[in-house]
């Protein structure tokens, strides 16, 4: 299963270059969509439905806003030249990159295998939560109950989103 | 778009939007949720506009009563929370309804009940953004 992740892992770091490097927006827009699709099938091999659903109907609707405001605007994108400046971003991002990857070297050798263990407070949630819950579904008893603050905003951040896409295109809708 | 997608829609989109209803109602029994739900229930709203056009002041109203059910939503879901501090333990999301047993259907007290209403809270507030973006389109076009 490791390799399995990892190769599916490997086509979303493909994806993911290629859509900041292709030149046609339409298929950026189509390159992100194997980055989200391929983390469905990760989602589903872990053993993670609940997750799995949300992100393949999310990703789906995210896709075909994204596909319609590519086809209504511009398909090109904008270049900027390659100078100084660009260097030294690129510079920096190699060398966070490696040291990212010498701590991620030095802490595996204390990990333990994949799946093997689980937190503490997971331990806890495990064992008693259909005593305390009620629900057999192990998530929605975690999400609405052990952690009710946390979905509540979660909401309140989606009502505030709709508020401010409702604020913004009204507005701009009206002057033009 | 041509018939064969306005008639395969037809068919489909009354069984998507089941669908969203039955992850929504029995999210404290089998995976999905609230939230996952309330996409699928957004998801075939949004393939009916997609399929058969937009018609502008049909997708005003629609959008005005999309708005109400959002904020309606969200709305009992604070109250069915506060409701925790009025009884029993007095504790915020407190879950003061019987438990029943596991497993069935009419169990786990509050957690249904906050499904059905964040799953018509997600769905109207995705709904409201996909309408406000075709609406905007159709205002800039004219």
């Amino acid at each position: 299963m490791e390799l399995a992740i990892s190769v599916i892992a490997g086509f979303m770091i493909l994806g993911a270059i290629y859509a900041i490097h292709a030149r046609d927006l339409l298929s950026a827009v189509i390159a992100c969509g194997i980055v989200g699709y391929s983390l469905v099938i990760c989602f589903l091999l872990l053993k993670a439905p609940d997750l799995a659903i949300v992100q393949i109907v999310v990703e789906t609707i995210t896709l075909i806003i994204m596909v319609a405001v590519v086809l209504d605007s511009s398909r090109e994108e904008a270049y900027g030249k390659f100078d100084r400046r660009a260097w030294i971003t690129a510079g920096t991002a190699v060398a966070i990159l490696f040291a990212l990857f010498w701590f991620m070297w030095m802490a595996s050798a204390d990990l333990s295998p994949l799946g093997d263990d689980t937190l503490r407070m997971a331990n806890a949630y495990i064992d008693g939560a259909v005593e305390s819950t009620g629900s057999v579904n192990l998530v929605t008893g975690v999400v609405f109950d052990f952690r009710g603050y946390d979905t509540l905003g979660e909401a309140t951040v989606l009502v505030t989103a709709v508020l401010g896409v409702l604020t913004i295109l009204r507005i701009r809708g009206r002057k033009g | 778009m041509t018939v064969i997608v306005k008639k395969t829609t037809q068919l489909i989109a009354g069984i998507i939007f089941l669908y969203g209803i039955y992850i929504i109602l029995h999210g404290h029994l089998t995976p999905g949720g609230g939230f996952a739900g309330g996409v699928i229930l957004a998801g075939s709203f949004i393939l009916l506009i997609l399929a058969f056009g937009s018609d502008f002041l049909h997708l005003l109203r629609e959008e005005r009563g999309s708005t109400l059910y959002e904020n309606l939503a969200i709305l009992i879901v604070l109250f069915l929370a506060l409701s925790g501090l009025l009884a029993g333990a007095n504790i915020f999301f407190g879950n003061w309804l019987p438990h029943g047993t596991p497993g069935e259907l009419l169990s786990a007290g509050f957690l249904p009940l906050y499904n059905i209403f964040v799953g018509i809270e997600v769905a109207a507030s995705i709904l409201t953004i996909f309408l406000a973006l075709v609406i905007f389109k159709e205002e800039v076009m004219k």
